[in-house]
């Protein structure tokens, strides 16, 4: 029984190898605040939004797969927050029966598990019928196939037939074990046998010798009752082993609902919190990885408006065909605040959420890559231009063709001869990787170079500033400039 | 009470009661007696044998100890003990080891030997129960387990290239044996009996108090029809549930009910089992059982041949002779140190000696800790080795094999004896130069050096020329320079340092006078005062 609300065709493991450059990017992309919005405190949430962001899907089908998943779970909040508190119940019916000791014998551990396979099986019967009673009005292929799985799988004969055994195992009537000889006469190999219901016909005829002996332990004899039950103990071994996985194999299918829900969950609280500042949201247009596509509009940057009390400044990118975008101009125009809301957005995207955006369009990438300046590396300068091409180094030995890299004032941290030079090959050598670069630079030496090249492949944007000196905090088209107007900054503070 | 209904009175079926039957010896033509001698009856000598005096002043203790690691229920230190005195003797154990240095044959013993092993276990397991119907299983186990051990080694020595004497002649042996009408009986027999316990299968009954054993009459399994009913939640966890339990071989008194009530569902089982047992209770030949013994001598040593080849430490087939007029060995080292420094990854170092008629006594001279002593133990080793019809570390050697084997090593003093260090040592001496011949070894060390040097000069001077006169080869290893030329019988040799820091030590012992002049070179050279280098300073 599969959940497959994540995929079509397979489940979802929360607990995959993350991608190796995690940390860079929550780190330049502030992605904890996008988590701990999702998870609305709720650890559990937290850990499925974190990986499911983080491991993003390069299908659009499975993209637009997930995103109708989504929209149902914004149309049924409500049942579909009841069906996570059935799988929560579920799971947690191990709590309710006696702890296990770790010596436990297979009695006991048989005992416990037929307790818990108990309380499961009443949950599934409710999943069920929630099930029945909604199945209609959701319209993903996700949940109908959910619904359809879980009326099909767990009919009344079927959950009846369980309900028997886990009566049945209680051996009221006794246990019939057999068993064969091996080493030193041994008895061994025992197993759980259904006895056989013997008719009349085959009463044997008197005088044969009969096919079975009985003896009785004395009431006295302890040991010998310690010995029967070990004898027992070693019968039921594999039964109790068998009952024992399928309520963990039972309560791993709830653990599945839960974790596949919990990314919708997320995303509902998400929703709820832009909501409530009325930033608009959208379901993105995913596109095939190969075109350079990039066309947004009211694009903002997630995790600012999540830190922020007013509502942020949306940008329009059109960016279709260009695989390199560089972005100069003012100081606290916001160009950093756009680089970072390229990046969430495409991440958001390709784990199938909404995004930040009135619309966008954007081909999937096979990997997102930041290569941030790090505010805190104020070492020595020697140190910290090794940092930066260390990192660079990293990126270089992960990243492949269709890859997103966004660079924020990458290798600024140099004198203004080695830094464009350093950039410029890394940059000239990734684009020819199929790779698309955002670019953020001061380097007006950087900027100016590829701008001289006319290539038509590169789109130079620059934040934009007022005659007098104000900032819009909206990136337009425009080619580099030979200052940031850090003169603006020198003036405000000095005046 | 709770025995076996057959057999309880009966003994136990490998338990060494009187025998009631001598071995089939009609059904074996032919005899074999020794893997490790050659002479008839050699064999049963030497088990009377103990450890040599010189066993611990030439740290041969070590060695066997070290081959013995493993080995303890083979008892192999009387072979360790018994030096040959043959050529014949020695011959006949290097064309076996030879064929025991090809991994195949090497390959097919030691799984004979593992076979053997394990049949031991198995009848120390028959000793140790107390039930009859479980002694039974495991006697049974333990012959099956031998006639495949024997049969399996019958056909690959067939099979396999061996050209020594030994091996060849227990094979026919073997081939004999294994063709036997007793031998063919056993296997067959051993066989059936497991056939038979094997088809036996049986159910229990448990309700509370009562136990109801009956015949298995194919009742469905349970667990199967669970693991249906939930395949449709079935995941990856590799978890599982089952308590383990040991094996124990023993059996508690509820199993040997169960187990007597199974013998009597199954009597035509049971009954054969009971008759077969006592019939084949002396299936072990002592011919078997000893090579399998025996063997493990030259498995033993090859293992520890193979050990230190592998760090780069060459061995060697000595040509041995009852008389010699050269003896030498190149590269040759201390068999006990090489395995403690290979333990601890150090460098061994290689050594050479030669003696040329008339020569006869090396005498050993040079700085102190430069590996004198381990000279003279190397020296004698070899010699011992090498009359045990074994391999001798190094690339090449000529060896005799002396009539006997003498050392005197330095002691701690007395007490007991009342005499002091140099009274003790020269009674010692003594006793050795009354019973060395012209065909022994002697191995001396040190000796005399409690005592000033005019008096050691004078004992150690009287002391050589006794033993010139008697003429046995020998290392004698001093701080007496002047005992090195005493004749054109001895031999001067020297350990020697590092040049350039005299205070390390090459462990090298080369063959030069006893002048001292390497200590005082050595210095001179790192002070730049030797001959050539003053040629060259010194402004002419």
């Amino acid at each position: 029984m599969k959940v497959l609300l994540m995929y079509p065709d397979r489940d979802f493991d929360p607990k995959s190898e993350l991608p190796a450059n995690e940390i860079a990017l929550t780190q330049d992309l502030e992605l904890e605040t996008l988590w701990d919005a999702m998870a609305d405190g709720d650890p559990f949430l937290y850990g499925i939004a974190r990986p499911a962001v983080l491991l993003g899907l390069t299908d659009p089908d499975e993209i637009v797969y997930r995103q109708r998943v989504l929209t149902d779970c914004l149309e049924h909040e409500e049942v579909v927050r009841q069906m996570y508190a059935l799988a929560i119940e579920a799971i947690q019916s191990e709590r309710k029966v006696n702890w296990l000791m770790s010596s436990a014998s297979p009695d006991r551990i048989l005992y416990r598990s037929v307790e818990i396979l108990k309380l499961q099986v009443a949950v599934l019967r409710r999943l069920r019928q929630l099930a029945e009673e909604t199945a209609g009005s959701f319209q993903s292929d996700g949940f109908t196939r959910f619904f359809a799985m879980l009326q099909q799988e767990l009919d009344d004969d079927y959950l009846q037939t369980v309900e028997r055994h886990l009566q049945a195992l209680s051996f009221r009537r006794g246990v019939l074990i057999s068993a064969a000889l091996a080493k030193g006469n041994k008895g061994s190999g025992y197993v759980v046998r259904t006895p056989r219901r013997r008719r009349w016909t085959e009463q044997l005829p008197l005088g044969k010798r009969p096919a079975s002996f009985t003896f009785q332990i004395p009431p006295r004899d302890d040991r010998g009752f310690l010995a029967l039950a070990n004898i027992r103990n070693r019968g039921i071994n594999p039964v109790s082993n068998s009952i024992a996985r399928s309520a963990e194999h039972v309560k791993s299918f709830f653990d599945m609902v839960r974790s596949e829900l919990a990314f919708y969950l997320g995303c509902l609280n998400l929703h709820e919190r832009l909501d409530e500042k009325a930033e608009p949201t959208c379901l993105p247009i995913p596109l095939p990885v190969g075109r350079s596509v990039i066309d947004a509009r009211g694009l903002y940057d997630v995790c600012l408006a999540l830190h922020v009390d007013e509502r942020v400044v949306g940008n329009e990118l059109g960016a279709d065909d260009k695989s390199l975008v560089l972005i100069t101009g003012a100081n606290q125009g916001g160009k950093s605040t756009l680089l970072r809301g390229v990046g969430v957005a495409q991440l958001m995207m390709q784990s199938g959420m909404f995004i930040g955006a009135e619309a966008f369009r954007a081909n999937v990438c096979e990997g997102i890559f930041t290569h941030f300046k790090r505010e805190e590396d104020t070492s020595m300068e020697r140190g910290k231009l090794d940092e930066e091409l260390s990192r660079m180094s990293d990126i270089a030995e992960a990243i492949a063709p269709n890859c997103l890299l966004l660079c924020n004032e990458s290798f600024a941290s140099t004198n203004e001869r080695e830094g464009p030079e350093i950039a410029r090959q890394v940059v000239r050598a990734l684009l020819e990787k199929g790779i698309k670069i955002f670019f953020v630079t001061h380097m007006f030496d950087l900027a100016s170079g590829f701008h001289a090249q006319g290539l038509r492949t590169a789109l130079f944007l620059r934040a934009e500033r007022k005659p007098d000196g104000t900032r819009t905090f909206r990136i337009t088209e425009g080619e580099p400039l030979s200052t940031s107007f850090g003169g603006d900054s020198y003036r405000r503070i000095f005046g | 009470m709770a025995r076996s209904l057959r057999s309880d009175t009966e003994p136990s079926p490998a338990g060494g009661v009187a025998k009631q039957r001598a071995p089939a010896e009609d059904v074996r033509s032919g005899s074999f007696e020794s893997i490790l001698f050659d002479k008839p009856g050699a064999s049963a000598e030497a088990m009377r044998l103990g450890e040599p005096d010189f066993f611990g002043d030439l740290n041969l203790d070590q060695v066997l100890e070290s081959m013995m690691a493993g080995r303890s229920e083979y008892d192999l230190g009387p072979f360790f003990y018994a030096p040959l005195h043959e050529v014949e003797s020695v011959t006949y154990r290097h064309e076996v080891l030879r064929d025991l240095e090809k991994s195949d044959v090497r390959e097919s013993i030691q799984a004979f030997a593992r076979r053997m092993r394990q049949m031991r276990e198995h009848l120390a397991q028959v000793e140790r129960l107390r039930y009859a119907l479980q002694k039974q299983a495991w006697f049974l186990d333990a012959v099956t387990i031998y006639c495949e051990a024997v049969r399996l080694l019958s056909e690959e020595l067939v099979r396999l290239d061996v050209v020594s004497r030994g091996l060849n002649e227990f094979r026919d042996y073997l081939t004999n044996y294994t063709a036997s009408d007793g031998f063919g009986s056993l296997a067959v027999e051993t066989e059936a009996s497991r056939e038979l316990l094997a088809s036996v299968q049986y159910t229990m009954r448990i309700r509370a108090d009562r136990v109801t054993v009956s015949r298995y009459e194919g009742e469905a399994d349970y667990s199967a029809e669970l693991e249906e009913t939930f395949a449709k939640f079935e995941q990856q966890t590799p978890k599982s549930y089952l308590v383990n339990y040991s094996e124990d071989p023993e059996m508690n008194h509820i199993e040997t009910r169960i187990l007597e009530l199974v013998a009597r569902l199954y009597p035509d089982v049971f009954g054969p089992l009971d008759e077969y047992c006592t019939r084949h209770r002396d299936y072990l030949d002592e011919a078997i059982d000893r090579f399998d013994r025996e063997v493990q001598f030259y498995l033993a040593y090859l293992e520890l041949v193979e050990k230190l080849s592998e760090s780069g430490l060459p061995f060697c087939y000595p040509q041995v002779s009852a008389h010699s007029t050269r003896t030498f060995a190149d590269e040759a080292f201390d068999l006990a140190l090489a395995i403690k420094l290979i333990g601890e990854r150090s460098e061994v170092v290689c050594n050479d000696f030669y003696l040329e008629e008339p020569e006869r006594v090396i005498v050993v001279t040079g700085p102190n800790n430069g590996g004198k002593t381990t000279f003279a133990r190397m020296f004698g080793q070899l010699h011992y080795l090498a009359s045990l019809g074994l391999l001798v570390p190094g690339t090449g050697a000529q060896l005799v094999l002396p009539d006997r084997l003498f050392t005197h090593f330095e002691k701690e003093e007395n007490i007991a004896t009342l005499r002091g260090k140099l009274e003790d040592e020269l009674v010692r001496v003594h006793e050795i130069l009354g019973e060395a011949t012209g065909e022994s070894v002697i191995v001396m060390n040190e000796t005399f050096s409690s005592t000033t040097l005019q008096d050691a000069l004078f004992v150690g001077t009287e002391v050589m020329k006794r033993i010139l006169a008697l003429n046995p080869l020998g290392v004698y290893v001093t701080f007496v320079d002047e005992l090195a030329s005493l004749s054109e019988s001895t031999v001067s040799m020297v350990s020697t340092v590092v040049p350039e820091n005299p205070a390390e030590r090459t462990f090298k012992i080369v063959r030069k006078p006893a002048d001292g002049l390497a200590y005082a070179w050595a210095i001179a050279e790192k002070y730049g005062l030797t001959y050539e280098r003053l040629i060259e300073r010194v402004v002419s």
